[in-house]
């Protein structure tokens, strides 16, 4: 066998250091290059979208006069969806996350779970648009005149081809339900919670996974239930990582459109939502449709500035998560 | 073999053995634990050391594969058997663990949460200074209880979970290693602070540092891996008596050859 020797190695400096230098630019480049279309669909949007966001962009309903339209129902729209959407996720996400990585066995049924978490995480929206329609709008139909639930217990329900459930939950007015919940601004919440629950639930467990094992040691050394440990310790500690996650989950759920789409929500609402049960719209959906009228002051210049105000509300969140998880981050030395 | 005369046992273990899945751990380990004295366990790395100290407070339970055979007998009760609720006895039994572990709280809370959790009636701020006091702490942090215990250092972390441990007024203290990630001055103030709890509670220190051992404890438990056993690595406890005993004249020979530093 021959012994390495001084003579094998051929340094060749300059080379390695010119290709050194070639690679940074490309990966200078690469950054350049989403940074470049990033700016200019910035500059864009502020050049044609600026000046029209108004007082009336937020105040009005959409017009038929491009200079007096708004888009009020959609921002509310969009906020109340967000709302019920946290409301929904934040308690079913973590609750999940909790189970996982605290009490469930290692067993196949755990993992075949963790894999269609994830693989639910990659599910394309439009799905989870049709899955809300059957569940939420539809409820499989079970309320319609002719289904079996209705003609085996013959249920009092309404008149259309569509049938449906009306009451008062326990006789309180204003606890009303219906069955199907239909194209209703709680049918989009529950969807949009369907969407982001995958991705709510790995971010808290990540965030649950980084509580460290000495820390639930020590909280069960002291006597501490398991309810104890998690609720005392692990959560609080968790929980700067879960709210960050489900504050970004939730920057996603405002710029989804295809799922509220086929779910139902409407295009044109010219009025605020009184209660659950009403129809609505949201941010993106309005831009879709003043950018298919033919109008230039819509196809640009309202959908521009509807878009700057999507964005805003989209970085304000990111910011908020970004403050979060910077004010309550723990040095574990 | 115990030659103090009067010396009441708290914990004694019978046959105790440990399985992990169907590895086993430990092999029918015979002890008698003295009250108000300090039993050091010493031993080669991986023979069961932590493992065993784990058993006296059922930390094991919280493996999941863990399995343990025979008996420990603490307050006249195995604490073993169904009808004993383990964190009935780990309030009881406190311990303190290699690493530092407060929890990312301030001091206060850290010494709080354990009287919290069991439902402490009391004055808790006598009960946080008492405790403080007793883990001779409470001269460096009685002006900054609200700041948090991570920034405290390595050793005052340390006494910072002692401390936290005798706020839930326990009988017996474990401590696995308590030093071993400590400086020699803050181990010397821990191994002082463990002759003054021995006063009021009973210490049980795992430890692979042998001068720690001789220097602190009154007892000494030597575990060693089962020679006779080719396949696996079983510890069994090879020799058991006063520290004393034990480092100046041992009776068995792998004993002898431990400690005066021929394998381990």
């Amino acid at each position: 066998m021959n012994q390495p020797k001084k003579e094998h190695f051929k340094e060749n400096l300059k080379k390695r250091h010119s290709s050194a230098k070639v690679f940074y630019f490309l990966l200078l480049i690469c950054l350049l290059v989403g940074f470049f279309t990033l700016s200019v669909l910035i500059i864009d949007l502020a050049v044609e979208g600026g000046p029209w966001i108004r007082s009336q962009l937020f105040t009005n309903y959409h017009s038929r006069k491009p200079e007096e339209a708004g888009m009020k129902s959609a921002i509310v729209g969009s906020l109340i969806n967000l709302g019920l959407t946290g409301l929904f996720s934040f308690p079913l996400g973590v609750g999940a996350a909790i189970y996982l990585e605290e009490y469930a066995p290692k067993n196949k049924l755990t993992s075949f779970i963790n894999i269609n978490i994830n693989n639910l995480a990659g599910v394309p929206s439009i799905v989870y648009g049709m899955l809300g329609l059957v569940v939420f709008g539809r409820m499989f139909g079970l309320f319609a005149p002719d289904s079996w639930l209705v003609q085996f217990f013959n249920l009092p329900v309404g008149k259309g081809a569509l049938g449906g459930l009306q009451f008062n939950l326990l006789g309180i007015p204003w606890l009303e339900i219906r069955l199907p919940f239909g194209r209703t601004i709680l049918a989009g919440g529950l969807t949009m919670t369907m969407l982001i629950l995958p991705v709510v639930i790995i971010a808290s467990r990540e965030a649950i996974r980084t509580v460290p094992n000495s820390i639930r040691d020590a909280a069960y050394a002291l006597g501490a239930t398991k309810w104890q440990m998690i609720s005392t310790q692990v959560l609080p500690i968790a929980f700067p990582g879960i709210l960050t996650g489900i504050i970004l989950s939730l920057s996603r759920a405002i710029g989804e459109t295809a799922p509220l789409i086929i779910m139902g929500a409407f295009t044109y609402v010219p009025f605020l939502p009184k209660s659950l049960w009403d129809q609505f719209t949201v941010m993106p959906i309005q831009i879709y449709n003043w950018i298919t009228l033919p109008q230039s002051e819509y196809r640009i210049h309202l959908a521009a500035a509807g878009i700057i105000v999507l964005l805003a509300i989209l970085l304000s969140l990111n910011a908020v998560a970004v403050f979060l998880r910077k004010k309550f981050e723990i040095h574990w030395s | 073999m115990l030659q103090e005369n009067n010396l009441e046992n708290i914990i004694t273990t019978k046959d105790l053995s440990v399985f992990y899945g169907s590895t086993q751990a430990i092999s029918k380990i015979n002890l008698n634990i003295p009250r108000n004295r300090i039993t050091a366990i010493i031993g080669p790395s991986g023979c069961g050391k932590s493992t065993l100290i784990r058993c006296f407070n059922r930390m094991n339970d919280l493996v999941p594969s863990a399995r343990v055979e025979g008996e420990v007998i603490y307050s006249k009760q195995n604490i073993y058997s169904p009808n004993v609720d383990p964190v009935h006895i780990r309030r009881q039994i406190g311990m303190v663990f290699q690493k530092p572990n407060p929890f990312p709280k301030s001091v206060y809370e850290n010494i709080a949460f354990g009287a919290k959790i069991n439902n402490y009636q009391g004055n808790m701020d006598e009960l946080v200074e008492k405790s403080l006091r007793q883990a001779a702490l409470w001269d460096e942090v009685k002006d900054e209880l609200d700041k948090s215990g991570l920034a405290l250092s390595g050793g005052q972390q340390q006494r910072l979970c002692i401390a936290r441990a005798l706020a839930t007024e326990p009988d017996v203290i474990l401590m696995d290693e308590p030093a071993s990630a400590l400086d020699p001055i803050a181990t010397l103030k821990i191994e002082e602070l463990m002759q003054d709890l021995k006063e009021q509670y009973t210490i049980i220190i795992v430890t692979h540092n042998m001068q720690q051992a001789s220097r602190a404890s009154d007892y000494t438990a030597f575990i060693s891996i089962d020679r006779t056993r080719v396949d696996d690595r079983v510890g069994v406890l090879v020799e058991y008596d006063q520290t004393s005993k034990i480092f100046v004249n041992p009776s068995e020979k792998e004993t002898e050859d431990y400690i005066s530093g021929r394998f381990g």
